[in-house]
């Protein structure tokens, strides 16, 4: 099978390309970026003319419920949802029903990812044994059945002790742990920000504390145990600040952040809209900005679009009593977009930022049009408007606070390993 | 925020779920429609045919004697049909939804929900998911607020102190899991208080606790200087299990209201709290039942409060002052000449509210 994608405006930050071109795709792999090479001919032709064409989004941090919650979704609607996003590879969190704790369960993952034609589907182990926080899983095992990193979802770590033996277990295995920090005592079973808008309207709250100090502890693991750990969905301007000391310290660490800290705060959330319920919880105007300007200078590496769809009873409640977290992997792209309109980044930054930058965090041949990498490859055209509506969503979780809006920006093909799995 | 769900198209009170977002106008309108039911009480005859034919469900989350009974007596009183439900020891606790809870509720035709819920933002959820017709009034959510507790503190302060302009007003305690100080706070700002001071150590105070438009102090005998009223708040036994206080013993000793810390305020100060009290714990028994204590007060203007809501909300308001000094009330003894009362009446019948 032989592609060729003409005429489009190939950004490919790892290999600093930005021009009008074409890109040539056989056997599942890129095999040239604007040259086209001897005797090509393709089956398809894919006309990208005033498209912009870039390497396929890594998301680092995704749930697909499926098996125990597949009320909520499966992998068969969330992939749908994914490719429409420009999403060819993505980590599923080990939060997973059962747990992500057994070489069983990581089979399970890949066996449901083929039977959903999207096989590049990487599982995150977990980091303790059902995610309980007290015993160490068998990582090894977990690794060699394809986990890709280890983490503990939410879900804490009984004490610094135990964080410390596993980040030194995942460290003797060359393992990267993936680290949402989180103080469980000092977050206090919060659902929002502890600032003024949950004291209006009395909302247990969480302060950034229970993610800076949880953020600080883990750093000076990071250096007791040489663990290479990715953090993931900071939501404050100390966690940026923290991280920037740690990087220039030395220390083998990296960084993302949830598409939507970026573009919404604690304001946001009145009055009592669900929608808006998300751990870590939504900040302050200035955590925004400052999360920007992060991702700006690179201190923080990655985009992550934290998707977690819900079926609709989960959202049904009483602001507190709802289930956190929203369906964000088909606002993805337009939300970066608007970072860029926002001068906020760069269009190269933001396309670094949901594939090379990620690729790197896990080590991947991929995130980037090199010859010879699989043909994971998005074109999107970022004039285009569409409405978060029913006709064009495609994740089984309408939990999203942009229903309705309409936003700019839409992928018009995904490739996943030269495979067309989207086409608009 | 303006609340909009509260109001309806004509911008008159529709749900009633927090002081936030109700203007001043409205406020004021309350407590006149409530000063018309106040005299009531003391008449032969306590019933008004407003509410007839309407069925009003006392939908209690969490236990409650006393906010409870007067929303009972209130719709009572406006010849409403009422029901108590208990669901603190009901449904939820089979595992029934709070949404099915309503949808069950509404399915028996009944036109208004008094909620009372553990957990902030429950009557806006009722509210928001409910059938049209139905109003809802927050007896309570969590630590968000209730509404109905500040407006009859509202009332009663007006009785005693009419300018709210010139009042300093100190509310002293728990702040941080008080839904009461919440709505106090926003509805003493709404008519115009020259103060609103929370006196209580940091540990009981919200974070950004200035953003609600008060001024803070950690010290009781600095703080009551110049204080018209003194709102006491209820001291939660738990709050010493979860580590925010020493012991009650310490409490006292800080925030406790004595006599001799009371005289610090004006001479004249009036003492509220919004009950049950815990005497000994956050106010001595000699000031809970002295010449400054309008703690009873404040109950029974609870019922005529309540009442002024209620039928507000219902679109049901007798011009304010209408039934002042009025002593022949048709009530219930008349109900056997009245067409279409009682079993015949159709819930949301607008014949059988006129």
């Amino acid at each position: 099978m032989m592609i060729h994608i003409d005429h489009g405006r190939i950004i490919d930050p790892a290999n600093n390309i930005d021009r009008i071109g074409s890109v040539y795709i056989e056997g599942g792999k890129i095999v040239s970026v604007t040259d086209e090479p001897a005797g090509f001919r393709p089956d398809t032709v894919i006309d990208a003319s005033r498209q912009i064409v870039c390497p396929g989004f890594i998301d680092l941090s995704t749930r697909l419920r499926d098996m125990g919650h597949s009320r909520k979704a499966t992998f068969k609607s969330e992939v749908i949802a994914a490719a429409a996003a420009g999403v060819t590879t993505l980590c599923l969190q080990p939060d997973t029903v059962p747990v992500i704790d057994t070489p069983a369960v990581v089979e399970l993952i890949k066996e449901l990812a083929e039977k959903a034609d999207y096989p590049q589907i990487y599982a995150v182990g977990a980091l303790t044994q059902k995610l309980e926080g007290t015993e160490l899983s068998s990582m090894l095992s977990l690794k060699q059945a394809g986990c890709i990193a280890v983490g503990n979802g939410n879900q804490p770590v009984k004490n610094l002790l135990i964080l410390r033996r596993a980040m030194e277990y995942a460290a003797s295995h060359d393992l990267l742990m993936m680290f949402r920090p989180n103080d469980f005592w000092l977050s206090n079973n919060g659902c929002a920000h502890e600032g003024a808008v949950a004291t209006r309207y009395g909302l247990p709250s969480t302060p950034e504390a229970a993610e800076t100090i949880a953020l600080a502890q883990c750093l000076e693991l990071a250096e007791l145990t040489g663990c290479r750990v990715h953090f993931g969905q900071l939501s404050c301007k100390r966690s940026v600040i923290k991280i920037h000391q740690a990087k220039k310290y030395g220390l083998k660490i990296s960084a993302d952040v949830a598409i939507h800290q970026l573009h919404l705060t604690e304001n946001d959330m009145m009055p009592f809209d669900s929608a808006y319920h998300v751990l870590p919880p939504l900040r302050t105007e200035a955590d925004k900005q400052y999360l920007r300007k992060g991702l700006a200078g690179s201190t923080l590496n990655s985009i992550c679009s934290d998707h977690q769809p819900h079926d609709l009873d989960a959202k049904l409640g009483a602001f507190p009593e709802t289930e956190p977290g929203m369906s964000s992997l088909e606002t993805l792209l337009p939300l970066m977009l608007k970072l860029v309109t926002q001068h906020a980044i760069t269009l190269e930054q933001g396309i670094a930022c949901l594939s090379a930058n990620p690729a790197r965090v896990l080590r991947l041949e991929s995130g980037a049009l090199t010859p010879g990498f699989s043909a994971d490859v998005c074109i999107f055209d970022s004039e285009l408007d569409w409405q978060v509506n029913s006709e064009n969503w495609k994740s089984q979780g309408v939990n999203t606070p942009f229903w309705g809006q309409t936003l700019k920006g839409r992928v018009t093909h995904t490739l996943q390993a030269g495979k067309i799995i989207h086409r608009l | 925020m303006t609340d909009n769900l509260q109001l309806n198209a004509e911008g008159k009170l529709k749900h009633f779920l927090t002081i936030e977002g109700l203007s001043k106008s409205l406020l004021t309108e309350i407590l006149d429609t409530a000063e018309s039911f106040a005299g009531m009480s003391e008449h032969q005859v306590k019933k008004v045919p407003l509410l007839r034919g309407k069925t009003i469900v006392n939908l209690f989350f969490e236990n409650s004697t006393r906010t409870r009974t007067t929303f009972e007596l209130a719709a009572t009183r406006l010849s409403a049909d009422v029901i108590n439900m208990n669901i603190a020891t009901s449904a939820t606790s089979k595992g029934e939804s709070l949404l099915d809870t309503i949808r069950n509720l509404e399915a028996m035709f009944v036109d208004m929900f008094v909620v009372r819920h553990a957990i902030s933002g429950a009557a806006h959820f009722i509210a928001q998911q409910t059938a049209p017709h139905i109003s809802v009034i927050n007896a309570g959510d969590g630590q968000h607020a209730h509404p109905t507790q500040a407006m009859l503190d509202m009332f009663t302060i007006r009785q005693l102190k009419p300018d709210f302009s010139s009042l300093r007003v100190a509310i002293i305690g728990d702040i941080l899991h008080s839904r009461v100080a919440r709505s106090e706070i926003q509805a003493l700002n709404t008519l115009g208080a020259a103060e609103v001071r929370v006196i209580a150590p940091k540990t009981l105070l919200p974070a950004h606790v200035e953003s609600l438009g008060v001024t803070v102090s950690h010290n009781l005998t600095v703080g009551l200087k110049d204080i018209d009223v003194v709102m006491m708040l209820r001291l939660q036994k738990e709050r010493m299990s979860s580590a925010l206080l020493p012991s009650e013993s310490e409490y006292f000793k800080c925030f406790g209201l004595t006599e001799e810390k009371l005289k610090i305020a004006k001479p004249d100060a009036i003492v509220m709290h919004p009950g049950p009290i815990n005497r000994g714990v956050e106010i001595d028994s000699k000031v809970a039942d002295g010449p400054q204590s309008v703690i009873l007060k404040q109950v029974s203007n609870g019922i005529a409060v309540r009442m002024a809501i209620m039928a507000m909300a219902m679109q049901a308001a007798p011009a304010p002052g209408r039934f002042s000094g009025i002593h022949t009330i048709p009530g219930d003894r008349h109900a056997g000449s009245l067409p279409a009362c009682g079993i015949h009446t159709i819930p949301g019948d607008k014949g059988a509210a006129a």
